[in-house]
């Protein structure tokens, strides 16, 4: 039998984590001097009560869903992938790639096209620490720290010798033509006469991400690859003995993983910049690990997880554009929902067990006297 | 072709201050790794303990109080990895990452509060600033150095006039060599790193042996991030680390986990880092444009390599990552 019923441990435990994280973060408020209280309803009208303040969340939410997938599928392997920021830095210099030296006629071929060479470049950047996991036994955590590195290295260089427009002086390339131009909120929604901010930039990749959702369920658990990948994640000896390869599930999970992370560039580099710039991914690929985290790896869960996450950042902004509490708060908030989802798991996890441990004897017991 | 020119005493100088940070971190890596716990947390240790140095510098014109107040910071974070690593045996690479972005957050948010001068510390000066120290019969004032012999050019502008943190990281390579391999508690840590249960049943106490480990870590840290926001910078800025901990990490795997191995890595990416500074330098001797972000990466490049086993292999201590359960 369990040690307890999956409510508490798919809801319960989340959000339990999610208090904790959130009274530390008040407590640090306080400390600064700044109302908690206030804070979080300058968080809450500058995010949802508007539709500008959702066509930002949504937009921040939709980088969060791929690069959160992105660190779930490789869980689910046992792979630990922190790789999703460089991985999303080669995906834009796919995208950049695709837009710039394309002549598209249409912007509905141009995101295809973009969607290929994203998730081919990630994938990709992605593949050379699995190969090396797979074949030298070389630690895919450290692999993928470094390949960070060297990704913002080459996109700098990149940016600075060959992208750049002759004559510029800023590291960045040209603007990307119009007929790249992925549709906004306000374009969509438009059509069925439902009024949105038009300078929001959510736009169509926020669809993109939620087909990725649906697609990366089927995957792990509608299909013999994703029943594989699960096998070899609980235990690698298992799945070896019933015949699954270790590289083959490797490589894979790793590659789909970069694929994803990669694909979070149609939202910020097509859909928002237009443009490839320096540190394209402002940090969303690590922000996918709390992401995953917080979502148990479900990626229903990393829906919903980037959607909060969305929320921190663009109430994070208010905060720092009303209250003059600067952006970095985001990240101390984001550091303890890590810590506690992530690390400390057991800490909230082991009275919990215990209570309803505690629980069940009692009902038996109450159960056996009656009788 | 003036390769002589890459051993500029200049460079040489400057790549041993580039190196202590690195060195310092790299060390703290060592016990804890050693121990068999993971520290991805080194660069948000370091970060946070630049962070208080420069600010308890500032505020009390003394950079001892700093320092105090640096190893103190960076081992409060060393006791959260330490419960979320070995008493709740959570998974100790997630809990470093917490670590680091909990440290580049909070850090900003805290100078924003008590300096409001956008995320930076105050400029520090005299007492509440690491001086650097001048040997004995060292020369001094540049001209002096130009007209000297090579010796007396290498003793004055190599090896004396770096602050004091400089000699103490030169000083803990063979001092931690002493303590690994030739005392009684550094055979217990190096044995704890690659079985546990072996110790354990020897009668040692795991938790506690990894614990005392980490906090060695965390004044090593301590010690680095004070000599960035002291010693090598006047004041804290926003993620002044600059992936510093990532480079020692890199550098640990390049010395296969030992002392005097880290200490060669350690001044051989100071020295990539040092001449990325220096781009007229390279360019004077090898007649190449070599492009800056190359040399920046280098040291992971590198670390790939070595960790893909094609120059040798590096193989960590065995049980390294793995919270440590008690049989009953």
């Amino acid at each position: 039998m369990d040690k307890m019923p999956k409510w508490a441990d798919v809801i319960l435990l989340p959000l339990i984590s999610l208090s904790l994280a959130a009274i530390i973060s008040g407590l640090v408020l306080l400390a600064t001097g700044q109302n908690p209280i206030t804070a979080l309803w300058v968080m809450i009208d500058g995010s949802l009560g508007s539709s500008r303040g959702w066509g930002y969340t949504l937009y921040y939410a939709t980088n969060f869903m791929f690069t959160g997938l992105a660190v779930s599928v490789a869980f689910h392997a046992r792979m630990f992938n922190i790789g999703g920021e460089g991985q999303a830095l080669l995906g834009g210099v796919g995208v950049a790639l695709a837009c710039l030296f394309v002549p598209w006629p249409h912007w509905t071929v141009a995101v295809l096209g973009a969607m290929v060479m994203s998730a081919a470049l990630g994938a990709v950047w992605a593949a050379i620490p699995a190969f090396l996991q797979a074949k030298r036994g070389s630690h895919i955590v450290i692999t993928t720290i470094m390949f960070n590195f060297i990704a913002a290295a080459l996109l700098n260089y990149l940016l600075v010798n060959t992208l750049k427009p002759v004559g510029v002086m800023e590291p960045a390339t040209a603007s990307f033509p119009a007929t790249t131009h992925l549709p906004n909120f306000a374009d969509m929604l438009g059509v069925v006469g439902i009024p949105f901010a038009p300078d929001a930039p959510a736009n169509f990749a926020f669809i993109i991400a939620v087909v990725a959702c649906v697609a990366v369920w089927a995957l792990i658990w509608r299909t013999r690859l994703g029943y594989e990948i699960r096998a070899f994640g609980q235990s690698e000896s298992a799945a070896k003995y019933a015949g699954i390869s270790p590289t083959k599930i490797i490589m894979i999970s790793m590659m789909i993983s970069g694929a994803l992370a990669g694909m979070m560039s149609i939202n910020n580099v097509m859909g928002e910049a237009e443009r490839l710039v320096l540190n394209s991914a402002e940090g969303a690929g690590f922000i996918g690990i709390a992401v995953a985290l917080m979502g148990r790896n479900h990626p229903f869960g990393v829906f919903l997880a980037a959607i909060l996450f969305g929320f921190l950042y663009q109430g994070g902004s208010q905060l720092a554009f009303t209250l003059q509490i600067p952006r970095e708060m985001v990240t101390v908030i984001q550091a303890l929902v890590i810590m506690f989802t992530g690390a400390l798991d057991y800490m909230v996890r082991w009275p919990l067990e215990r209570l309803f441990q505690r629980l069940r004897t009692n009902a038996a017991t109450s159960k056996t006297a009656k009788a | 072709m003036d390769l002589l020119s890459l051993l500029d005493l200049s460079i040489l100088g400057s790549t041993l201050r580039t190196a202590t940070p690195l060195l310092l971190a790299c060390l703290a890596g060592l016990y804890s790794e050693r121990a068999g716990v993971f520290d991805i947390g080194l660069e948000g240790k370091m970060l946070m303990a630049a962070f208080l140095a420069a600010a308890f510098a500032s505020l009390t014109g003394s950079v001892w109080l700093g320092l105090v107040a640096a190893i103190g910071g960076a081992l409060a974070l060393s006791v959260v990895h330490g419960l979320a690593a070995i008493t709740f045996r959570g998974n100790q690479l997630i809990s470093g990452v917490a670590i680091n972005f909990f440290a580049s957050g909070i850090t900003v948010v805290l100078a924003q509060s008590w300096f409001a001068e956008g995320g930076r510390t105050p400029q520090l000066a005299g007492a509440a600033r690491f001086e650097n120290w001048v040997l004995p019969g060292a020369l001094t004032r540049i001209r002096d150095i130009a007209q000297a012999e090579l010796p007396m050019k290498i003793y004055s502008q190599l090896i004396s006039g770096h602050a004091t943190i400089v000699y103490v990281a030169l000083l803990t390579v063979p001092l931690t060599w002493w303590v690994l391999y030739r005392t009684r508690f550094g055979l217990h840590l190096r044995a704890v790193g690659e079985n546990p249960a072996a110790v354990d049943t020897a009668g040692i106490n795991v938790v506690r042996l990894r614990f005392s480990a980490i906090l060695i870590a965390g004044v090593l840290c301590g010690i680095a991030g004070a000599y960035l926001s002291t010693a090598l910078q006047a004041n804290f800025t926003r993620e002044m680390s600059a992936g510093r901990g990532y480079i020692a990490l890199a550098a640990l795997i390049f010395a296969k986990w030992r002392p005097w191995q880290a200490l060669w890595a350690c001044l051989l990416f100071g020295y990539l880092q040092a001449l990325a500074l220096r781009p007229d330098i390279l360019k004077r001797a090898i007649h190449l444009d070599v492009p800056s972000q190359l040399l920046d990466v280098l040291p992971y490049i590198l670390t790939v390599v070595i960790l893909a086993g094609f120059v040798g292999k590096a193989i960590p201590p065995k049980a390294g990552g793995e919270p440590y359960v008690k049989e009953r």
